[in-house]
């Protein structure tokens, strides 16, 4: 189990490294680069902007630059952005905590959605209930969370208003309303709309794939077996088959991940979600590169560990699994 | 007839007319998938709408400075934008652009894919183990940021094609998808190659080129189909979420996404900007999945449709 689970890390830092090296070298092959916006303003002299290449040392060979990067990045710090002046440590650690209550709050909705559903739609195969939610799963399959976006803020923002005050039923963007001391409705009532964004399309394709794991495993032998020793149908089907079919679950969500980090980019663009994903826009819009940079080598290092914590968690689950 | 083994393989195997009668045998079960054949009918709908797009009587650039923001009416039948430019022109050449990138990006994934998962799967060893290595890194690449930095950089290259043409954007999609595929293909190539028939090619001195593409990739041709339609839909949604954001397709060439993305400005003055292309990426993609759905019962042999 230590071998493995140091073998799993070791395995993760080339990855990383790949990773690394590809962005980097991305970004400084993108012409202007860091310096574009400096080069496109006529108030700033040749010189200037010779200065300021030495300043930040873009005038040394690219493999040296990133070697310095790395190194910079390997002791936490992701450099400063270009546009903000400030360390993009820094500005990412302010938004963290907003997206993770975002995909947090979104993650519940869709496991208390998703679950029933699939479980539900499993019971019965082709009812009328499964028929029913498999026709909504490929709706919410195929809606494009940024259509839907714009959707809710069209019909709870702009057409349907509060009939007690006449306002909007619900805020268009933002965390908090503006002038107003924060609380925690305030909060909630801001994070309804995105909430709901986010994990239609994510609750449409768990309960879709919870219902064909729960099937795979009512196909096995060892159901088989219980039903024929006389245990009722009911309790096989929740205890022995639905503790097996969710495990798969775990490993989905973790190599979904990435695909969740960019529902979360939609959904905070569109509501103006002071968010990482939000952050990242707005730095790609500014062509703010070391932001761009610490976002995305952030989201990777995430979404590789929540793989390797995946792993050990479906071993902890499933005594079947051995590693070795 | 000779009686060599080779001619008694043949006649065994009769492979043109058994592939025949495999063809119409899921061509038959697709068609019992109802839902999905009426997903294609409608899928055919919309590129001949995208198809004829010239026959419309406005140009997608056309603008009218004296008609922004115009409800739609019998003139303007989806209204117009913030230039005055005809809205329902602009969806059906935004359709041309958004299908095809769907299209092209789906062709490069799958055969990116098939490649590296037939060489992984079929040689095994040093071979499997860097070609896997490499697909687990991309695989945990945070797709959607990685292309937006993507389109950022080539936005600002001077070089003309370089830039963000319906090109570039097909090649950075299919070179972030390839993986889903490539591992799918592997899967398949680990069984077959065990295969007796696999063997029995081997030994009447077929290479190993022959065997991977004449006698393998064939018994893949269901699932590549499956992952195909699903990836298509896949990049039609990657393609208008990169546009509506910014850093896909450039104006003033309409995609879906961009055209959705002019919505985001203006969504409280005119609302329809929002609606029509949205609804047409939706059901592209609704149509795309049921299509992937029928496939893959139909070549799925042990699904009997329950009276459908």
């Amino acid at each position: 189990m230590t071998t493995y689970a140091l073998r799993r890390i070791v395995q993760a830092v080339p990855i990383l490294c790949i990773l690394s090296v590809l962005l980097f070298f991305m970004v400084r092959a993108a012409p202007g680069g860091p310096l574009a916006a400096a080069e496109r303003n006529p108030n700033v002299t040749k010189e200037q902007i010779e200065l300021l290449k030495v300043q930040l040392g873009l005038n040394q060979p690219l493999p040296i630059q990133y070697a310095k990067w790395m190194g910079k990045l390997l002791q936490g710090d992701l450099g400063d952005s270009i546009k903000f002046r400030r360390p993009v440590w820094e500005m990412i650690v302010e938004r963290i905590p907003n997206t993770l209550l975002l995909v947090g709050v979104s993650f519940l909705v869709m496991l208390l959605i998703a679950l029933p559903v699939g479980i539900l739609s499993a019971r019965k195969p082709y009812s009328t209930f499964d028929s029913l939610a498999t026709t909504l799963t490929f709706v919410g399959q195929s809606v494009p969370v940024y259509w839907l976006g714009l959707g809710l803020i069209l019909l709870f923002y702009v057409t349907i208003k509060n009939p007690l005050s006449g306002l909007p039923l619900f805020p268009a963007g933002g965390m908090r309303t503006l002038g107003a001391p924060p609380s925690l409705g305030d909060l909630a009532w801001h994070l309804v709309l995105p909430v709901v964004a986010l994990s239609a399309g994510w609750s449409a394709w768990y309960s879709r794939f919870l219902r064909s794991s729960m099937l795979d495993v009512l196909h096995e032998d060892y159901i088989r077996s219980a039903r024929a020793k006389g245990l009722r149908a009911g309790l096989v089907f929740y205890k022995h088959a639905l503790s097996n079919a969710i495990l798969p679950l775990i490993t989905m969500a973790a190599l979904d991940l990435p695909s969740l980090f960019a529902g979360a980019l939609f959904v905070e663009t569109i509501f103006a979600w002071p968010g990482m994903g939000r952050l990242f826009w707005d730095a790609a819009r500014g062509r703010d590169y070391p932001v761009l940079l610490g976002v995305v080598m952030l989201d990777a290092v995430i979404i590789v560990t929540a793989n390797i914590i995946a792993d050990f968690l479906y071993g902890l689950l499933d005594p079947r699994v051995k590693y070795d | 007839m000779t009686d060599t083994p080779g001619n008694l393989l043949l006649e065994l195997g009769q492979p043109a007319r058994a592939t025949e009668a495999l063809a119409r045998v899921i061509l038959r079960r697709f068609l019992k998938h109802r839902l999905a054949v009426l997903a294609l009918l409608a899928l055919a709908v919309v590129v001949l709408f995208a198809a004829g797009a010239s026959w419309s009587s406005y140009a997608p650039t056309q603008q009218e400075p004296a008609n922004p923001f115009r409800a739609p009416s019998g003139t303007h039948w989806l209204g117009t934008d913030e230039l005055g430019r005809d809205i329902f022109t602009r969806i059906l050449y935004g359709g041309r652009v958004s299908l095809a990138v769907g299209l092209f990006s789906t062709l490069l994934t799958i055969t990116l894919g098939v490649l590296i998962g037939a060489l992984s799967g079929y040689y095994g060893g040093w071979l499997d183990n860097l070609l896997m290595r490499i697909t687990d890194a991309f695989l945990t690449f945070p797709t959607i940021f990685v292309l937006i930095l993507l389109g950022a950089a080539l936005r600002d290259q001077p070089v003309q094609w370089l830039k963000n043409s319906v090109l570039t954007v097909i090649v950075i999609i299919a070179a972030l998808s390839w993986m889903w595929p490539a591992r799918l293909i592997r899967g398949l190539f680990l069984v077959l190659r065990e295969r007796d028939f696999i063997a029995a090619t081997r030994a009447l001195g077929g290479n190993n080129a022959r065997i991977i593409f004449l006698h393998i990739l064939p018994n893949c041709i269901g699932p590549i189909l499956v992952a195909g339609t699903l990836q298509m839909a896949s990049a039609i949604i990657t393609e208008s979420g990169l546009s509506f954001l910014g850093f896909g397709v450039q104006p003033p060439t309409p995609t879906w996404g961009s055209i959705l993305s002019t919505a985001q400005t203006h969504v409280f003055r005119a609302p329809w900007l929002a609606i029509y292309p949205g609804v047409m990426i939706f059901i592209t993609v609704m149509a795309i999945n049921y299509i992937g759905d029928g496939l893959r019962d139909a070549f799925d042999p042990y699904v009997i449709h329950a009276g459908k």
